[in-house]
């Protein structure tokens, strides 16, 4: 299993993501596991996620192109950020964001968010996929090439069971 | 000392290579009046996150000296931010906050930090430098050699709330300030 986590990054960095920033959350423990352990992905543990979204507009800025993980609660946390800075600004991101709270089974503080996701993202005017190792290269192509034809925030939504180990 | 006046001191130390990442509100305007540059990020939204958009710079043009000029309202309402700064520890990082103790662009009221202070909580999260300043002379003389030692450094400036009537907003639309701020950043 922790082979779709080092084969997520490493479909990440195909298409080009090259600066890592975010906040863990345990749909995608395998993956802060990697990037936590190999000094090579050079990963900014943040302490709010709209904090790593501004870390990551920094580091647009000087020339990368930036990943922001996240558990979908800081979605909420990272709202202004998204709509004041990165869609005015036009500054792209890959947003992971976890999908807890997903068809009401979970921990009644996951379970509003995880109902809204979808709808939440659409009125944001986020593009996103939810994740499917079947479809991950796809997906992550046609995420990209709308990252770069937008210069907006596109997401990948987690679900449980993808990328935990 | 006014807030524009400690602001036009800073900008004129700053050498021609410099990023500047300016928090939204008056500060950004007032900057703008003195002097424009596309080395120049003027954040109008995102309140708080200036010093996490400079720290982001920092990491990834670690030649480059990014200054951030800050108000102690979005120091407050990012305080994690300090914290991310003194855990990367770079050292072409430099905050220049000025603290007038008060939201100014929403009518001056009170902030708390006329009972935190902002630089010895950035110097306890592990700022290499900080000082505090509050006049023109202070200020004169700190710049001085502020920008020759490594960061992350705090500079808080004390300043009164005289806002500047009239004063205009800062005219690029945002994605033009982006593009060239990052042309700026990796020319």
């Amino acid at each position: 299993m922790s082979g779709s986590s080092q084969r997520f990054l490493d479909v990440l960095e195909q298409h080009g993501y090259d600066f890592f920033t975010g906040v863990p959350c345990s749909l995608f423990e395998g993956v802060t596991r990697i990037l936590d352990a190999d000094p090579h992905y050079g990963y900014i543990s943040a302490v709010r996620e709209d904090s790593a979204m501004g870390i990551a507009a920094g580091a647009y800025f000087g020339g990368r192109q930036p990943v922001v993980l996240m558990q979908n609660s800081g979605l909420g946390v990272s709202t202004n950020a998204l709509v004041s800075l990165h869609q005015i600004y036009d500054i792209p991101a890959l947003l992971v964001v976890s999908w807890r709270g997903r068809h009401g089974h979970d921990a009644p503080e996951h379970v509003i968010m995880g109902d809204v996701m979808e709808p939440f993202l659409q009125l944001l005017d986020v593009p996103f996929a939810v994740l499917d190792p079947e479809t991950l290269e796809r997906d992550v192509a046609s995420l990209t090439a709308t990252l770069r034809a937008t210069q907006r925030p596109v997401a990948l939504v987690v679900p449980k069971d993808v990328l935990q180990s | 000392m006014t807030r524009a006046e400690a602001v036009a001191r800073v900008a004129d130390r700053l050498g021609p290579d410099a990023l500047t990442i300016v928090c939204n509100g008056m500060l950004g305007r007032e900057l703008y009046a003195h002097r424009d540059a596309p080395s120049t990020f003027y954040m109008i939204g995102s309140m708080g996150l200036a010093s996490s958009i400079g720290l982001g710079v920092a990491l990834v043009q670690p030649s480059r000296t990014v200054v951030v000029f800050d108000g102690d309202g979005n120091v407050l309402m990012n305080f994690g931010g300090l914290a991310s700064v003194a855990a990367a520890r770079p050292g072409n990082f430099h905050h220049i906050v000025f603290d007038n103790a008060a939201h100014g662009s929403t009518g001056n009221q009170r902030t708390i930090s006329d009972r935190v202070p902002l630089e010895e909580v950035a110097r306890a999260a592990g700022y290499r430098r900080t000082a505090r300043v509050g006049n023109a002379d202070a200020l004169r003389s700190a710049l001085a050699s502020w920008f020759d030692a490594p960061g992350p450094s705090m500079l808080l400036v004390t300043v009164d709330r005289r806002n500047i009537a009239g004063i205009g907003r800062v005219e690029p639309e945002p994605p033009a300030i982006a593009a060239r701020f990052r042309a700026a950043c990796t020319r």
